[in-house]
């Protein structure tokens, strides 16, 4: 009986030591971890569609909470003026959910150009949609566009055997539009 | 036979040489030597878990029951593998991009519950930290020879430089599985006939 006891004392304490001596770290080094995936998983995308700006785009994001979610916008200057800003979006493809960094112009909402930031297509086949042939379809387009691939009637010229991953990445798209007024009023109130 | 702590440390390099002598931990030694660097950023991940739960494990020998013994050992190497992935995460996050599943998968290589098992839950705690530390320091140098060899052959590049001459084709079939396997066993076999007296 009494080597239960200590069994079970033994593991408990230790679990309970490793539980608290995790959760420290985790909490540690959450605000460095979520600065490394923005600058290394969504930067590359950010600086491609605001490629013009001059300030530090990943330093000078904001928050914008609509409707209980938070959005990181990211927001580009040119000598100071806002001219563009961008956030993420993300529209189901044909291995998962496809993440889409859409750029507008400011003044003249038009799209400033697309980035992938995370996919899991098919190697080869539906991934091309991170090449740049295809994000250039929706590079100076109006908010007003249809984006949908022409086969359903809109603007984009979809990847040859990838239809499912661009109709992914187009209602990603039209998710990101749907909410660009709302996101616009407030980054121009500030 | 007398233990000293040099003794200990360097039969990490030669002695013991996990995967080649000790052919243990084999899963990253496949999977991740596509590149040289990998190979050093997975073994110095696989050395901080080695030396810090041989040391935890150790100063804890006398308490542990030895019934709950694996699963206390276990429930410490997996404390340490989830420390080094977020100090991964947070310091060298392209490296962790690039290494992925396989820095979790860190618990459930042998080497650690086996030095874990058959040395630091036996042996005082200077002991065990120069045992884990050549250990796993020797698992870095095996990994960073093979990952160099088949980064070579492979894409002609050695920690992603160009060195090989101009008209070199590179040998596509050692960056595959299969070119690991053959890499390992070719490798196994030299170090079997040097060592053969």
């Amino acid at each position: 009986m009494k080597e239960y006891i200590k069994m079970i004392a033994v593991l408990s304490a230790i679990t309970a030591v490793c539980g608290f001596l995790l959760a420290s770290i985790k909490t540690g080094t959450e605000e460095r971890i979520e600065e490394q995936i923005l600058l290394n998983v969504k930067g590359p995308a950010v600086n491609q569609v605001l490629k013009s700006s001059t300030n530090d785009l990943i330093k000078d994001r904001k928050e914008i909470v609509i409707n209980d979610k938070k959005y990181v916008v990211f927001v580009g200057k040119k000598d100071n003026n806002t001219w563009a800003v961008t956030f993420e979006s993300g529209g189901g493809g044909f291995g998962g959910d496809i993440g889409v960094m859409v750029g507008y112009n400011l003044e003249t909402d038009m799209l400033t150009g697309i980035g992938i930031t995370t996919h899991k297509e098919t190697p080869g086949v539906g991934s091309k949609v991170t090449g740049n042939l295809f994000t250039r379809n929706f590079t100076d387009k109006s908010i007003t566009d249809i984006f949908k691939i022409k086969q359903d009637g809109g603007v984009i010229y979809a990847v040859t055997g990838a239809t499912i991953s661009s109709k992914g990445v187009c209602s990603a798209v039209q998710k990101s539009i749907a909410l660009y007024p709302e996101i616009k009023e407030k980054i121009l109130e500030e | 036979m007398e233990k000293t702590l040099t003794k200990e440390f360097t039969k990490g390099f030669w002695e013991i040489l996990p995967p080649f002598r000790l052919v243990l931990g084999l899963c990253p030694v496949l999977a991740v030597t596509k590149y040289a660097e990998n190979g050093i950023g997975m073994g110095l991940a696989t050395t901080f878990v080695l030396l810090f739960s041989n040391i935890i494990i150790s100063s804890l020998k006398s308490i542990i029951p030895k019934k709950v013994r694996i699963a206390a050992y276990i429930v410490i190497i997996a404390t340490f593998v989830v420390i080094v992935e977020l100090l991964m995460q947070a310091f060298f996050f392209p490296i962790y991009e690039k290494l992925g599943i396989f820095i979790p998968l860190i618990v459930v290589n042998c080497i650690i519950l086996g030095r874990a098992e058959a040395f630091a839950s036996k042996n005082p705690i200077y002991l065990s930290a120069a045992d884990g530390l050549g250990v796993g320091l020797g698992f870095t140098l095996s990994l960073f020879f093979v990952g160099s060899l088949r980064e070579i052959l492979g894409y002609g590049s050695f920690l992603g430089m160009d060195i090989m001459w101009e008209t070199f084709k590179p040998f596509s079939f050692m960056i595959e599985a299969p070119g690991a396997f053959v890499c390992l066993g070719l490798l196994l076999a030299v170090i079997n006939l040097i060592s053969k007296k």
